[in-house]
């Protein structure tokens, strides 16, 4: 019997019972490339959400104009100037690199960096401070004398602690 | 009459917690063991009012008191009884009182757990802690006071936000506030050590159990707010680098670099201040994210209403606690001696190195979060940093780490040498290599991105399997013992260790596996409609409509086949909630270790059909399986032995001592 | 000196602090105009009293003018209403309204019920002229001179506050030159 069913299934789309559902955009290739910018975009009345994910009404209306532009044959770039130009550097929420955002940009790699250089300095002197520190003249002959004495009365090793 | 009585057990608390942050501490300082001897009862006395505030407030919201201001504006007669519960902390007022409360029980924990302490190292523990106690009872009756009234009583609530109406809602924010909060012990540990001026590897070993426990329920909590997003928000998203997110993410970054540099205290001496320093910015960093969120500074999806008064207190608190942590820091920081010697190569600068990548990376999230800030300050105008650049630069910074943390166990303490330990890591690196070839291609398509998560992954897990298979050798080979005897001679803190990597190995395959495969698909469907995705076929069979106790709603019926097998039915809904008339749509997901599918309702289109929104996410459910695995590890390893060894050894001594008493008086 | 090293913690934070401490007199949700100081975009919109009739940008040049973005959904605009109903029977300069996403009907009917302070007021249904303006919100208020140059944005409503300290001593300013 199961096979029947199969059989059924596998016809449905042939006899029309089935309708493949089309995309909810007119044009999935614009759409794709316009959620690629979008998402680089920022959603100016949400709080922290990209143009291609918001939900606001005006993320729609821009996503629109956008989506015109696109047809229209202009760039990625010139529809980021466009938007720029009437919104400021805000609407870009991949931030610009300019000027201003340099320590952005490569902020955390020069703190890195720094970081790095800062223990290696540290380390070398550290290995100094160590050796040069040593004993003190009583705690010297007091090694000494220990030394001297015969092995006894040493306790087992005790158990090292785990891990 | 229940509120007052709230909002007098607070100012009851707040009275306790004055006394118990000056007595014990000045009987610290005067060696006055009746004056220390007050700390454990007052801690214990400020959970008892702080419970009963708590209790109040929660009582007042479930007994749908409307004419507590609180209750009014987030609660509603219709909404379910665990969602009136939750709603005690869903407003700024409410989840700081659940942040006192967090605060007060791990004091009470402290207060408990540390009979083996010194009396003057709790005394100022518990001390700290009042102070900090003090700082948020004073930012709650001064400036956001829960139990003030609404005369005359509304009729009813303005309802809790549809969107905080969800389970995730009940545990999400007291797990996060527990490792939050928790870190304020690491804190109060480091703060009495450096007033006391003990700092060794004994302070260590107390410390490391309160921290790794905080860690893992932050990772917890931090684990359960991605996965509440991730499905009550529609679109499948588990991390936006919204502020709030990374306000709790930057504690957890250095918190993690803390429980390491721990370890070095705690086993070679090594590290106090740089251990010190840490164990203060972790909880810097919470108390930082604490503004953050409340004093509308910067915008978030999460942040509470701001009021500016409110910023201006939580900055002088801030001020005020790290100022002078920092001001104790470096006036004692001179007088502390040097740890061990170790080389160049050895475990202790693997774990050096740890650390200064995992604050690297901590910086590289605080400059993304507060730079829009700066650069505004400056006069530069207004920009946005988001998701876009952290997914570039965090990763950037974090792949060291991850290449680290297979290197850094196998390295010795004290000395070793690198060729020999890379040598024994040849075949965890061969089979990184492997994967990273393999694994791209067995899911459909090879990518550089996915072969570089896969290679990072397989590299952790092989290089833990690699060093455990090393540490059974040596057991072996020095004491004769079995294999198995071999393992279960192994602490829980290898075990522990072992399980938190392999944790992280587990979440950047569903990382890795997610963003490189998943196939998302939005389509207009009509009953009877079919869409393809993932190799699933999604048919829209119909829809219903719902009533929900406070909502109505319209549920789609999806049914899901593979291969003509069926496979589940998924049932999407978009709610309307009718007293804040706010739509919301509710995903419907099959969770599966391999895959997700995520069907959700977009809008309802003029002509009938539905735009719906389907997904297949494979390996989605692995981010937090690794989340949680490192949170597991954590608590393995804090039921380690050598935590519980020495009250044995305390009891056995008082034993022994009482009988030494009793032979010599009879 | 060697215990110097150790402030440096507290240094770093104390600048952290000085940059909150700024920041909390911002307001994060604020999005300045890149459009102040540039000429304000041309527009040929539909009259709402007459939707035969259109008006132009250039049709008002030679005059210092405000142009207010309202609708009769907006909340806010009901704040700052009765402020500009009294500017209008001031007639110290002239008020247009641009009358955002809104629907005709909607529009004049809620004039009729709140008094109209606009000399005129144009439909911009769709919002795309609102957009050329960067309007990212409504209410908000544009200061535009006689050339035709947007000199001052307000973002939000119209406070009698904001009416007599930033706006209009400008317009006065620019009326005179």
């Amino acid at each position: 019997m199961r096979w029947i069913f199969a059989a059924i299934v596998c016809l449905m789309p042939i006899l029309g019972l089935t309708k493949e559902a089309t995309p909810a955009a007119e044009d999935p290739i614009l759409e794709q490339r316009l959620v690629h910018l979008a998402k680089e975009l920022r959603c100016l009345v949400c709080q922290n959400e990209s143009l291609a994910d918001s939900r606001a009404d005006l993320a729609g209306d821009l996503r629109q104009q956008i989506r015109e532009q696109m047809k229209a044959g202009r760039s990625d770039e010139q529809i980021k100037a466009w938007l720029t130009q009437r919104y400021g550097d805000f609407v870009l929420y991949r931030t610009p690199i300019k000027a201003t955002t340099v320590a952005l940009w490569f902020g955390p790699f020069v703190l890195l960096l720094a970081g790095l250089a800062a223990l290696l300095l540290y380390l070398r002197r550290r290995r100094t401070l160590v050796s040069r520190a040593g004993l003190s003249a009583q705690d010297q002959s007091r090694a000494r004398a220990l030394l001297r004495e015969p092995e006894q009365d040493r306790s087992p090793p005790g158990a090292a602690a785990g891990g | 009459m229940i509120p007052e009585i709230g909002h007098f057990a607070l100012i009851v608390a707040l009275c306790i917690a004055c006394v118990q942050a000056l007595v014990p501490l000045l009987g610290a300082q005067r060696g006055d063991p009746t004056w220390m001897a007050l700390a454990r009862p007052a801690a214990q006395g400020q959970f008892v009012f702080v419970a009963i505030a708590f209790a109040c407030l929660a009582g007042s919201f479930v007994s749908n008191d409307f004419s507590v201001l609180n209750v009014a504006s987030n609660s509603n007669s219709m909404l379910p009884l665990r969602y009136r519960f939750a709603a005690t902390w869903g407003s700024h007022e409410g989840s700081l009182l659940l942040w006192v409360l967090m605060l007060n029980l791990w004091m009470t924990a402290v207060s408990v757990f540390s009979r083996r302490l010194p009396s003057e190292m709790v005394a100022r523990i518990l001390a700290v802690m009042a102070m900090i106690s003090i700082g948020f009872l004073l930012f709650l009756l001064f400036t956001s006071n829960p139990f003030e009234r609404l005369l005359p009583a509304a009729a009813d609530g303005r309802d809790l936000n549809p969107l905080l109406q969800d389970p995730g809602m009940v545990i999400h924010p007291p797990m996060l506030y527990m490792g939050y909060v928790g870190f304020s012990v690491a804190f109060a540990f480091a703060i009495a050590a450096l007033i006391g001026g003990r700092l060794d590897a004994t302070w260590a070993r107390w410390s490391r159990p309160w921290t790794t426990m905080a860690w893992a329920f932050l990772t917890v909590g931090i684990a359960l707010g991605s996965g509440w997003a991730y499905y009550v928000l529609g679109w499948g998203g588990w991390w936006f680098w919204d502020p709030v997110e990374n306000a709790s993410f930057m504690p957890w970054l250095v918190g993690t670099a803390l429980i390491h540099s721990l370890a070095v205290t705690e086993k070679r001496g090594g590290f106090k201040l740089w251990t010190v320093l840490l164990a203060i910015s972790t909880f810097s960093l919470s108390l930082l994210g604490t503004f953050l969120v409340r004093s509308g500074v910067l915008t978030s999806v999460h942040a509470f209403a701001s009021d500016p008064k409110r910023g201006i207190f939580i900055l002088a608190f801030l001020a005020l606690v790290i100022g002078a942590s920092l001001l104790l820091f470096a006036w004692r920081a001179p007088k502390v001696g040097l740890g061990g010697l170790f080389g160049f190569v050895s475990r202790e600068v693997a774990l050096l190195v740890n650390n200064v990548l995992l604050v690297a990376a901590a910086a590289l999230v605080l400059l993304g979060t507060l730079f829009p800030l700066i650069h505004e300050v400056l006069g530069y105008g207004k920009l946005s940093v988001g998701l876009p650049w952290f997914e570039i630069t965090f990763p950037i910074v974090m792949v060291p780490a991850v290449l680290l943390m297979g290197i850094g166990p196998m390295l010795r303490w004290k000395e070793d040498k690198l060729g020999a330990a890379m040598l024994r890591l040849k075949w965890a690196m061969g089979a990184a290599l492997a994967g990273s070839a393999l694994v791209p291609v067995a899911m459909g398509q090879w990518s550089v991105l996915v072969a570089m998560g896969i290679l990072l992954a397989v590299w952790v897990a092989a290089t833990c399997v690699v060093n455990l298979a090393d540490r059974v050798a040596q057991l072996r080979a020095s004491t004769g013992v079995s294999a198995g005897g071999a393992l279960r001679q192994l602490p829980r803190g290898y075990w522990g260790m072992l399980a938190a990597h392999l944790g992280v190995a587990v979440f950047i395959v569903g990382v890795t596996l997610v963003r490189g495969y998943e196939v998302e698909k939005d389509v207009r469907m009509n009953a009877g409609d079919t869409v393809t995705a993932g190799g699933y076929q999604f048919r829209l069979e119909g829809l219903n409509p719902v009533r929900g106790p406070n909502y109505d709603a319209t549920r789609a019926v999806i049914s899901v086949t593979r291969n003509q097998r069926p496979v589940t039915t998924l049932y999407p809904e978009k709610r309307l909630f009718t007293v804040q008339q706010m739509p919301m749509t509710e995903a419907a997901i099959d969770s599966g270790v391999t895959r997700d599918l995520y069907v959700s309702l977009g809008e309802r289109l003029r002509d009938g059909a539905w735009i719906v929104r389907v997904y297949y996410k494979p390996f989605v459910d692995w981010i937090w399986g690794g989340a949680f695995l490192m949170a597991l590890g954590g608590i393995i390893a804090v039921t380690d032995r050598r935590y519980r060894v020495t009250r044995r050894y305390e009891r056995s001594v008082a034993a022994d001592a009482a009988n030494t008493v009793a032979q010599g008086a009879g | 000196m060697k215990s110097l090293r150790f402030l440096l913690p507290l240094l770093l934070f104390v600048v952290l602090l000085m940059f909150l401490w700024v920041g909390l007199s911002l307001d994060p949700r604020e999005v300045p105009s890149p459009l102040v100081g540039k000429p304000a975009p041309s527009f040929q919109l539909a009259r709402l009293d007459d939707p035969a009739k259109t008006l132009a940008e250039k049709d008002l040049r030679g005059q210092v003018w405000l142009l207010n973005v309202w609708a009769s959904w907006c909340v806010s605009c009901m704040e700052e209403h009765p402020v500009l109903v009294e500017l209008s029977r001031q007639g110290l300069v002239p008020l247009y309204g641009l009358n955002y996403k809104d629907e005709r009907a909607a529009a004049q009917a809620w004039l009729a019920r709140n008094g109209d302070p606009y000399t005129l007021s144009m439909a911009d249904p769709d919002g795309r002229v609102g957009i050329d303006y960067g309007v990212y919100g409504v209410p908000e208020t544009y200061v535009i001179d006689k050339t035709g140059v947007i000199r001052y944005k307000q973002i939000g409503p119209v406070t009698p506050k904001v009416l007599s300290e930033r706006i209009l001593p400008l317009v006065r300013q620019l009326q005179a030159s």
